[in-house]
């Protein structure tokens, strides 16, 4: 339960992080909060032989409010952005999404940006990424690029990410004025792994239900959006019965089997999530 | 292996990884300044139990499930099992040790942890103890609920647990009394 012997690099800047990078390529993994990457040391089931603790990089650690999205930097702790009263005002989601991140102590070290480079399917940034239309910014020698949350994550623990980029920032999109987000989960303990997530999002426009999308955590192999707008378009949010959504909930997940749950118990969860997700955004939290 | 002594410099790209190098790692650990020398890939609890003899801070799972590890870093519990001794260069480290080593002047949550017996064997006591002390700083009077949750990030094989929230609760207690300090 110890790591292998690694090279330790430790840039000072996100130019000597990506030449270094570039040399050491495929034998190198970016260090930065390393919640998920150090137990997989831990355990050997990874033994890069370069790590890139990008930990003092500076410029890294903001959080910054633009009028359509939010840009958190890639040193931005789970606790920070959890904390960030301005975050929290222009995009609800991204607080209700991260009190559900592990327990305290991880989101005390652990990195938005990080576990979203992660890709863990059982992750609770992917989902909200996606569904808020964020743009990865990933950096290399060859220059930067930004890349759509949908494009990015190919598979679990999987993206499109090359071996000798580094995420500097995420932009996560800010919802239209009117738009109502939830985030609902469940775990066997709050705080571990949660057998089923969805994060929702409900455009109200004039009073009446005009846009309704969900995406999820831990019942597809990457979060994609599921678009329930034709469902439930034109009424209104405290009138609709969310039941009519399940069915579409139901054809679009496709849940593994584990020791926590069964595959059909997990879907049988994220449909109940997924309605109660949507009852209680038409109830509450107005963006 | 042969081993060297780096500066705290990244070492050139192509390093034969199988010549170790060792980095001298400079924290301050309960407010005193400690330098030691460590492989890259010493893990910050290994650190303070093997290189600087604090051995408080106990190692369980070693994957961050456990939380007997957990160490407050700057005055925020993390786990000391994932983040290595090179990370905490330059940082405040608190371990157990750092809370009161003396039987007659103990600190709230160690004082209400003797008095609610909230722990048997005491082996995941360490990292319930940095994980309260650091929350009821932030937040002095808890709910039941409040301290429910924040001591679901670790885990206790003897107590039941019912025992420690009790203690989360009377340790407020004892702060606002202003007693053991």
């Amino acid at each position: 339960m110890k790591p292998a012997p690694f090279v330790h690099h430790e840039p000072r800047s996100v130019e000597e992080a990506v030449a270094t990078l570039a040399e050491v390529g495929h034998d190198g993994k970016v260090l930065a909060g390393g919640q998920s990457l150090i137990p997989v040391l831990n355990m050997r089931l990874a033994s890069p032989n370069h790590l890139v603790d990008i930990n003092r990089l500076p410029g890294c650690d903001r959080v910054e409010v633009g009028d359509d999205h939010v840009r958190v930097g890639a040193l931005v702790r789970h606790a920070q952005l959890l904390a960030d009263a301005r975050a929290a005002s222009a995009l609800p989601l991204l607080g209700q999404a991260l009190a559900c991140v592990a327990h305290p102590a991880i989101r005390n070290r652990g990195t938005t940006v990080g576990s979203i480079a992660h890709a863990d399917a059982a992750g609770e940034m992917p989902s909200v990424a996606v569904l808020t239309g964020a743009v990865i910014e990933a950096a290399s020698v060859r220059g930067t690029r930004e890349i759509a949350a949908t494009d990015f994550f190919e598979g679990p623990l999987e993206t499109t990410l090359e071996a000798d980029e580094v995420v500097v920032a995420v932009r996560f999109g800010r919802f239209p004025t009117g738009t109502r987000t939830a985030f609902l989960e469940a775990a066997r303990r709050h705080g571990d792994y949660a057998m089923a997530g969805v994060a929702v999002a409900l455009g109200v426009t004039d009073g009446v239900v005009s846009d309704a999308r969900a995406s999820f955590v831990s019942v597809t192999p990457v979060p994609d959006i599921l678009d329930l707008t034709e469902a439930v378009r034109g009424r209104e949010p405290g009138t609709v019965d969310w039941s009519t959504v399940a069915d579409a909930v139901a054809a679009h997940v496709d849940p593994e089997a584990d020791i926590h749950a069964s595959a059909d118990y997990r879907r049988a969860l994220v449909i109940e999530l997924t309605q109660r997700a949507f009852a209680a955004a038409a109830q509450e939290g107005v963006a | 292996m042969t081993e060297q002594i780096m500066s705290h410099t990244s070492p050139p790209v192509g390093s034969d990884i199988t010549v170790e190098p060792l980095h001298e790692i400079t924290l301050s650990v309960n407010g005193a300044p400690h330098t030691a020398t460590a492989p890259a890939r010493r893990l910050l609890s290994d650190f303070l139990r093997r290189e600087l003899g604090l051995t408080g801070t106990h190692v369980g799972c070693e994957h961050g499930v456990c939380g007997a590890c957990t160490v407050l870093v700057d005055g925020a519990p993390m786990r000391s099992c994932l983040m290595f001794a090179i990370s905490a260069q330059g940082h405040e480290i608190t371990t157990v040790e750092g809370l009161g080593t003396d039987m007659d002047n103990l600190s709230p949550v160690q004082q209400a942890f003797k008095e609610c017996h909230a722990l048997q064997c005491g082996f995941c006591t360490p990292g319930f103890l940095t994980t309260i002390h650091a929350f009821l700083e932030t937040n002095p009077s808890p709910t039941e609920a409040e301290a429910r949750e924040v001591v679901s990030g670790n885990l206790c094989r003897c107590t039941g647990y019912q025992n420690i929230i009790k203690a989360v609760l009377r340790a407020a207690e004892i702060r606002r009394e202003g007693g053991a300090a």
